[in-house]
């Protein structure tokens, strides 16, 4: 099965890899493609939200997608604070937001 | 563990330091905080003029191959967390390294452009985005709007739409503390004259070598087009800024200002979105050359160390090579680390040819001379003022030693 964002197509590079990891977060099982980073595989399931912000409870994602902002940090197998967007993904993974949402009703703007 | 050359960071510089010093002969040790090597390279694709389509993760899994042949070792998910002339390097694990000469090759990273909405899930940088797409192969949204204009976000914009994402715009930053020139309608005319080049379609090839021009660049702002310029599969729109992004619990708007040549902001209206990538330019990552002798040109794209044309800092033994030096595409990275890979093997002995090194230099200015992408469009004078500090450093360095003895 193609995950929701997930590339299949190109018409430059190569086919996809096709071994297949499974792998959960939050107390959902997902799948993801060996080579995943954690925050890659997760995106490819449409899951924008790592984690909740520590002041206001406000949903964070990944931002800088090279280990520098934080933001998309995350309990990896038991390790608090483990950066989604430069730790591979592996089969077995067990995956926890950090954070709650505390978010009171709020404007879009 | 013992090593005759340390080299942080294994992306196109570093592991071509590596590769230059390991075919020498030298022991290599490279350290790098991702899961595999290749750096911001691995998400690098576009295409060349004569030579086609540029594969970054190709290009990086060929490097890494010659590096690990070569008897170079690769230690992936490392932090370093210090570094200390000898050459000490402090890993996150514990371990440390010792080298008599270390590469630092810690390449760049993106400047921000904070706006209202900017935290939101589906709000990420213009690098992240391309790694994503071309590396990982997950679309960062299904309607995405670009904020910033430069040959990053330019490039970036045509992967996402080969990816099949519906690029809806490339949009000028908003005016507010941060944005600085990157909100200026008539900077950014400027800029997009520097890459033209580059340009992918006539109209704008036409308009970037015209818009070295300032009473053309009025004339330009004044008529340009309300609903942008067709650009690669989407639009560059120089009259428009993103000026907030909403959503309840990810992106899900913009809105969308335009503003007037001056760039002052004018009307809005709301535009749905799944994901904005930001693109604030990059900056040099230095921190490991700690104590040698820097100095802040912009013009290179911030603060930067100082470096012989032997790519040595101020302090015996440590190189750099590549962004760190200041930021430029991915082959002149390489050529850089080659050079610097190459004076060290000289140094440890192990290269005999006395012209390995001027060849080496020479291939440096060759891919500058051959850059298809020039990211800074003021790079050249930015080259100058780092070269001229360097002789005044050397210069210095002299009356120093005058003085010690005099004294």
């Amino acid at each position: 099965m193609v995950a929701l964002k997930r590339i299949s197509e190109h018409p430059v590079l190569g086919p996809l890899a096709s071994e297949e990891i499974e792998f959960e977060f939050d107390g959902k099982s997902y799948l993801g493609i060996k080579g995943d980073s954690i925050a890659s595989a997760l995106l490819a399931n449409g899951v924008r939200t790592l984690r909740y912000s520590n002041r206001d409870g406000e949903p964070r994602g990944l931002y800088c997608g090279i280990g520098h902002c934080f933001e998309c940090r995350m309990t990896v197998n038991g390790v608090p604070s483990v950066r989604a967007c430069i730790t591979q993904a592996c089969d077995g993974d067990v995956l926890e937001s950090q954070g709650e949402d505390r978010r009171e009703n709020h404007d879009d703007f | 563990m013992i090593s005759d050359v340390v080299v942080i960071g294994a992306g196109p510089a570093g592991l071509s330091a590596a590769v230059a010093a390991a075919e020498a002969g030298a022991k290599v040790v490279v350290i790098d905080e991702n899961p595999r090597p290749g750096g911001k390279l691995l998400g690098q694709l576009h295409e060349e003029p004569g030579t086609g389509w540029w594969i970054g993760a190709d290009v990086s899994k060929a490097l890494a191959k010659r590096a690990t042949d070569a008897g170079v070792q690769i230690l992936t998910n490392r932090q370093v967390w210090n570094i200390t002339p000898g050459w000490e390097v402090f890993l996150d694990n514990g371990e440390t390294v010792c080298a008599r000469y270390a590469v630092v090759a810690t390449g760049a990273a993106e400047r921000p452009i904070p706006l209202p909405g900017w935290s939101l899930p589906g709000v990420m940088a213009i690098g992240a985005a391309q790694t994503l797409t071309n590396y990982y192969r997950v679309r960062p949204g299904d309607r995405i709007a670009v904020v910033g204009v430069d040959p990053l976000s330019l490039t970036v914009a045509h992967e996402l739409s080969m990816a099949g994402a519906d690029v809806v715009g490339i949009y000028l930053a908003p005016r507010n503390v941060f944005s600085g020139t990157l909100s200026d309608p008539d900077r950014n005319l400027q800029y997009l004259a520097g890459m033209s080049e580059l340009a992918p379609n006539a109209f704008l090839r036409w308009g970037g070598r015209l818009a070295a021009n300032r009473a053309f660049r009025n004339l330009a702002l004044t008529f340009y087009p309300k609903f942008g310029l067709p650009l690669m599969g989407t639009r560059l729109n120089l009259r428009k800024s993103i000026v907030a992004i909403g959503g309840n619990d990810r992106v899900q708007h913009v809105e969308i200002a335009t503003v007037d040549k001056d760039g002052n902001p004018g009307k809005t209206r709301i535009v749905d979105v799944d994901c904005v990538c930001i693109s604030g330019g990059l900056y040099p990552v230095q921190e490991l050359t700690k104590g040698s002798e820097m100095a802040k040109i912009d013009e290179l794209g911030g603060t930067v160390p100082l470096y012989s044309p032997e790519m040595e800092t101020s302090q015996e033994n440590l190189f750099v090579a590549g962004n760190v030096t200041g930021i430029e595409g991915a082959k002149i990275s390489m050529a850089q680390g080659t050079l610097a890979g190459t004076v060290i093997g000289s140094r440890l002995g192990l290269i005999h040819n006395p012209e390995a090194v001027d060849t080496a230099s020479a291939a440096v200015r060759a891919a500058r001379k051959s850059s298809a992408i020039t990211f800074m469009p003021d790079i050249e004078q930015g080259r100058q003022i780092a070269d001229d500090l360097w002789t005044q450093l050397e210069q210095g360095k002299t009356v120093a030693q005058k003085d010690e003895s005099f004294a």
